[in-house]
Order: C-alpha cells, then sequence, then structure tokens
C-alpha cells in the first residue's frame, strides 16, 4: 500500500523512527493592532472600493438593499441577520430554501445572491463566510452581483485576529471562504475582467 | 546542452512578439510585488519571509508526522486521505472512483501538481471529460499545451491566437474582446460546473491541525469545482502540508503578495471534508490525494531539502533574466523558472536535462524575492556539482574536465600562465566554432582581448 510506503521512504529519508515524538512548531505569528471600530469601518469600506466593489454603513439596510434590487430577481440565504434587518421578506427576494436543486436553480437564474458575513477583515477589505445551514455556498457565487449584509461588531482588523478568534476554523464549518473583492482574471494579455467564473459585482453593507 | 532546450530558448529569443509579451508581463507582475512588499506596504515582510521559512523547514524535518495528523484531522471531519506514488496511482483512484459513481464529467480547477502527471490526458484516455476551469488553463487545454508560467499559465498568447482558438474549437463567431471573450468562455464553463459529477483541485496548503485543504485563486472557479459537484477530490504534493491553521496568517500574507502583488487573491477557500448535517449544498464526498511523484527523493539532502518549501508564487519567475528571455516553455518540465531549475532535476533526475542548472547566471535575484527563503543560488550550485559528478561516473565531457585542469595548473604557474596569455592575444580566439571547443563557445560570448595583461601593465605604472 503506497501509504505506508511513502511514510516509509519519508521516516528512512529525514532519519526519523515511526511515531517519534516532534519538537514544537516555531510559535505561530499572531500580531493584532489596536484599531478603532470607526477606523476598521473606514478601512473596510476604502479597501473594498479600492478592488472595485462598493462598499457603504446603512442604518436602513433594508431600504438600501430593496434601492439595489430595484425590480432584479434575488435570491436570500438564510442567516438570521438578513431576516432581522428585514431583507429576506422584501418583493423579489426568494429566500428560506433549503433544497440543493431549488438554491442551484434559483441561483442560476437570479440577479443577486444576497448573504451575511459571519467576519470581515478591515485591513484587506475582505469577507469571511462559513458554509452552515444559513449560509450556502452558491448564493455569493453563481449569481453575476453579490450584496453581503455585514454587523458592524464582526469586522475584525485583518488575518490575524480572525486567526486568534477561530485558531481551528474546521471545529466551526466545512467549508470558510474568505472574499476579497469581485471575481477577477487577468489571463489573456494581462488585462483586468471582473466577473469571471464568481461575481463581477460586489456590494459590502455595514450595518 | 540537449539540441531541444537550447533549440527551444534560441526560438523564443528569435520571437519578437513573444519577447514582448513576456518582458511587459512579467514586469508587471514583478513591479506589483515590489509595491506589495515595501516597507511601508508590509513593515515586518522581512520577519514574515524568515519565519515562514523556519515554519517550512520544521514541517519538512517532520513530514511524516505532519502528514499522518493531516490524514486523522481529515477522517475527523469525514473526508479520507488516499497516498499515491505516481501519476499511475492518482489516475486509477480517479478512475475507479469515477466507475463506481458511474461518473463521467470532471471540472478541475488549477493544480500544478496535477500537470506533472499529466491527469487530464490519463483521464480522457478512458474516456472520461476533464474540462479545465482556470480561463488561461482552459485556454491552454484547447491549445493542447502546458502552463507558459506558475501563476499566468497563458501569458504567451495575445487576445488575436485566443479568438483564432474559441472560433476553431468553440464554434463561435470570432471575438476579439478581451471581455467578451471571458464572458463566452464563463458561459461554457458555467454549464459544465453544473453537469459535473466530479469536482478535481489543487491545494495551496494543507492544514495538519484541522484536516483542511486551503485553496487560493481570483476566478471563482475553484470555488465552484470544490462545491457544486457531489465529488471533491483534491490533489497535493505531500509537502504542502502546515502545522497550524495559524500558520495561515503567515503564508497568505506573502502569497498573493509575491504572485500578483494583491493582499490576498480574490477566494481563500479553507476545506474541512464534505458538507456536515443540514448544509444546503457542497460536496457529499471529500478526498484529499496526497501525492509524492519523486518529492521522497528530495528528502535526504538537507541543503537541497529546501526546494520543497516551495508555495509557488512564480515571482522568481517573473525576476529571472534567463526566464524573461527564453520563456516558460523552452524549459523541460512542468516547472519554468528558477524554481523549475531546481525541481526538475530532482524529481525527474540530473539526466533528464543536464543543462538546466546551468541555464542561470548566479545574479541570486530569485534567492532574494523568494517569500519562503529558498536559497535557489545554493541548490543550482549544488546541482551543478551533482551533474559534474554524474559526468565522472560515467565518463562524459572528459575532455572539459581535462581542459579545466590544465588551466588549473597554468594558474599555479605564474611564468608559464604570463607566457600562454602572450600567445593567446597574439592568436586572438578562435573563430572556427566546429571542432571541440564549437559547442561550448556556441552558448558563450567571448570578451575582446585586451592589447595588454593587467601584469604588463603594472610593471609599467
Amino acid at each position: 500500500m503506497s501509504r505506508d510506503n511513502i511514510l516509509h521512504k519519508i521516516r528512512t529519508a529525514l532519519g526519523r523512527g515511526a511515531g517519534q515524538a516532534v519538537a514544537d512548531p516555531p510559535p505561530a505569528r499572531i500580531r493584532i493592532p489596536q484599531v478603532a471600530m470607526e477606523d476598521r469601518i473606514a478601512s473596510m469600506l476604502e479597501r473594498v472600493r479600492v478592488l472595485a466593489g462598493q462598499a457603504v454603513v446603512s442604518d436602513d439596510p433594508r431600504a438600501f438593499v430593496a434601492n439595489a434590487i430595484a425590480g432584479k430577481s434575488a435570491v436570500a440565504s438564510n442567516a438570521p441577520f438578513l431576516a432581522e434587518c428585514g431583507i429576506a421578506g422584501l418583493a423579489g427576494v426568494r429566500s428560506g430554501i433549503t433544497n440543493r436543486e431549488e438554491l442551484r436553480q434559483l441561483c442560476t437564474t437570479a440577479d443577486i445572491g444576497i448573504t451575511s458575513a459571519d467576519y470581515a477583515l478591515a485591513d484587506t477589505g475582505t469577507l469571511v463566510l462559513f458554509s452552515s445551514p444559513q449560509e450556502a455556498r452558491m448564493i455569493s457565487l453563481l449569481p453575476p452581483a453579490h450584496i453581503a449584509v455585514v454587523p458592524r461588531a464582526r469586522i475584525l482588523t485583518g488575518l490575524d485576529e480572525l486567526f486568534a478568534v477561530l485558531p481551528n476554523p474546521a471545529e466551526a464549518t466545512s467549508s470558510m471562504v474568505l472574499i476579497t473583492g469581485p471575481s477577477r482574471t487577468a489571463d489573456i494579455e494581462q488585462i483586468l475582467v471582473r466577473g469571471v467564473h464568481g461575481p463581477g459585482l460586489l456590494t459590502v453593507v455595514v450595518v | 546542452m540537449s539540441t531541444e532546450f537550447a533549440q527551444k530558448s534560441h526560438d523564443a529569443m528569435a520571437d519578437p512578439k513573444l519577447q514582448l509579451a513576456i518582458y511587459t508581463s512579467t514586469a508587471r507582475l514583478k513591479q506589483n510585488r515590489i509595491d506589495a512588499v515595501s516597507p511601508a506596504a508590509l513593515p515586518d515582510y522581512q520577519e514574515l519571509r524568515a519565519h515562514a521559512n523556519a515554519i517550512k523547514k520544521h514541517t519538512i524535518d517532520n513530514l511524516d508526522h505532519y502528514l499522518e495528523v493531516f490524514g486523522r484531522n481529515v477522517a475527523a471531519h469525514g473526508g479520507k486521505v488516499v497516498y499515491c506514488k505516481d501519476g499511475t496511482e492518482v489516475s486509477d483512484f480517479v478512475l475507479n472512483l469515477a466507475k463506481e459513481r458511474a461518473a463521467h464529467l470532471i471540472v478541475k480547477s488549477k493544480s500544478m501538481t496535477t500537470e506533472e502527471v499529466d491527469l487530464n490526458e490519463r483521464l480522457e484516455h478512458h474516456g472520461l471529460e476533464s474540462v479545465e476551469t482556470d480561463l488561461g488553463e482552459y485556454i491552454l487545454q484547447l491549445a493542447h499545451e502546458r502552463p507558459y508560467h506558475i501563476v499566468a499559465p497563458a501569458l504567451h498568447m495575445t487576445r488575436y491566437q485566443v479568438a483564432d482558438l474559441f472560433e476553431r474549437e468553440l464554434h463561435a463567431p470570432r471575438e476579439t474582446v478581451i471581455e467578451k471573450q471571458t464572458a463566452l468562455a464563463r458561459s461554457v464553463l458555467r454549464q459544465k460546473f453544473l453537469a459535473a459529477d466530479i469536482g478535481i483541485s489543487g491545494a495551496n496548503f494543507l492544514v495538519a491541525d484541522s484536516g483542511a485543504v486551503v485553496i487560493v485563486e481570483n476566478e471563482g472557479n475553484a470555488r465552484l469545482t470544490t462545491s457544486a459537484p457531489k465529488i471533491h477530490i483534491a490533489v497535493a504534493g505531500i509537502e504542502k502540508v502546515i502545522p497550524r491553521a495559524q500558520d495561515l496568517a503567515t503564508f497568505l500574507k506573502l502569497l498573493a503578495r509575491s504572485a500578483t502583488g494583491q493582499l490576498l487573491s480574490v477566494y481563500t477557500s479553507f476545506l474541512s471534508g464534505p458538507r456536515r448535517a443540514g448544509e444546503i449544498d457542497g460536496p457529499d464526498e471529500f478526498y484529499v490525494v496526497l501525492l509524492d511523484n519523486g518529492r521522497t527523493r528530495l528528502l535526504p539532502d538537507k541543503g537541497k531539502r529546501q526546494s520543497l518549501f516551495c508555495i509557488r508564487c512564480g515571482a522568481c519567475l517573473n525576476t529571472c533574466p534567463v526566464y524573461r528571455k527564453i520563456g516558460g516553455h523552452s524549459f523541460p518540465w512542468v516547472y519554468s523558472g528558477p524554481i523549475g531549475a531546481i525541481l526538475t532535476p530532482q524529481f525527474m533526475g540530473i539526466q533528464h536535462e543536464p543543462a538546466l542548472p546551468f541555464a542561470s547566471s548566479l545574479c541570486g535575484a530569485c534567492g532574494e524575492v523568494c517569500p519562503v527563503k529558498i536559497d535557489i543560488p545554493k541548490v543550482l550550485l549544488d546541482l551543478r556539482s551533482d551533474v559534474k559528478k554524474s559526468d565522472a561516473r560515467e565518463g562524459r565531457n572528459r575532455l572539459e574536465k581535462l581542459g579545466f585542469r590544465a588551466f588549473a595548473w597554468l594558474m599555479t604557474h605564474p611564468p608559464l600562465f604570463e607566457m600562454a596569455g602572450r600567445i593567446g592575444r597574439s592568436m586572438g580566439w578562435p573563430t572556427s566554432r566546429k571542432g571541440p571547443l564549437g559547442a561550448w563557445l556556441s552558448e558563450r560570448d567571448l570578451p575582446p582581448l585586451p592589447a595588454h595583461s593587467f601584469r604588463e601593465m603594472w610593471r609599467r605604472r
């Protein structure tokens, strides 16, 4: 069996015995800066905009999203925060889907996917989404536009703080995705094109 | 030097359009990196590099341990780890699984590791359809070409070549606007994603303490590959493992900056196992193929072992004066540039292309830009030494060796050396490229001969 064969080759090459103890790895390098919430929000908005996304702070996310939908079709995740904000119930928004095929069908035809986010990273303008019964993967992926509605308390300073809060993300979810700007490519002549496979339009609404 | 490597290099240098394409693309990537790791943009860049190097060193020195921890944690989340020694074992595994699940269509996201073993060709040979979904890789699959660059695979192609290709292969009206070409590929590939039975991805990192596969990309095709089909298979080299999720705070900061100058790539997926209870979408089955394919051969040598630290950012290609002239397809295997020059001889054996470690000016730029501090110039020198030792064992290049020995002897005898110099200067360099020196001189430019030697000038000062 290749497993035992390969592990044996590795041990022989490294001069290690099976099950031999290992010294501790160098300590993880986690540096969390002190950044006030107002500055985090400002950085989040700026970074998303630099990446050609739209970013706003809104006291009335329901009105903002309703305005953004403006007659188009949308599918919203089952995130409690979207229901709380009244977004799941907006006209033109389909929500509450629990069937894989139905969700996939809706996401291939909808103009906009609406999600919340588990965290956001201020210094890179990143959304952090956990896959869960509340948050399906396809909603932020298949429609040509993605709107994420994020409570401001969820904005962390950056990657270091994320991995300090979540030393092992696998305990929380089978799939954590960090989204930093709209889908893009530069594979032909290094010319930047947005919306290759994922959404070409990204809107972050900080509540 | 083998004729194929030399010929391809000469052809690339004689093609002005190709030279311009390589130059402009690598110049942009190179500058993006410089800006992104400048002290103003990333003050602790050098500390991060040193730390990344220390983690990689620790992990590779204890590789068996971290692979076992990784395997246990993948299993704990409902996934399965499969060890494969070579490409045949990888394709056998995929073929068997496809047969058991009655699967026909495979979507693939970018993976240099699967390029190593020509996975697409192997699967298609057995009647499966395996479609590359990264835009650049898709173009290359249609053109039946290998990646030209680790991160910008179709760097050598123009929009007009893509237009011809799409017209011919996709039977669509000719289109030369890049946005529209991209939209066409999107619509063709979207149908593939929705119909695919299996998704095969690579992996940028394997996280031991989480049993997770981390994939970094910009297009979204890797997210679709790993979440739309019911089966996800990640194929990764055994060296990709890192101890902890927290180490990503170091590696993710370095990877995208070094590759394209981005702070983070658009999508970073951290995947641990199949979908869990109640999740609406995601794969039902999750496999991680751990590939050896020659990697264990690198481990015994403590110096050259560092070649396995590579995180495939491509920064060494963009900065290399040799890569920037001869391009990616001149290199004899899937990995090009300085990293290719050290990986290829070690994975494939030094006689695969003995000239490769010598195709470097040893300027040191590759080592300077490497985000995990691989001392590429040092490894190149070690490999040169290996090539020469192998030549000596097999009795090759005896004349060259004899020549250098004579030269060394001459240099330790100053009066004779001076006399030889005088005779040489009066005769001039040999102008004929024929004879025993021909091959040696064909790749070297000789400087003009001075009228007087340094010693003569010193005496007359």
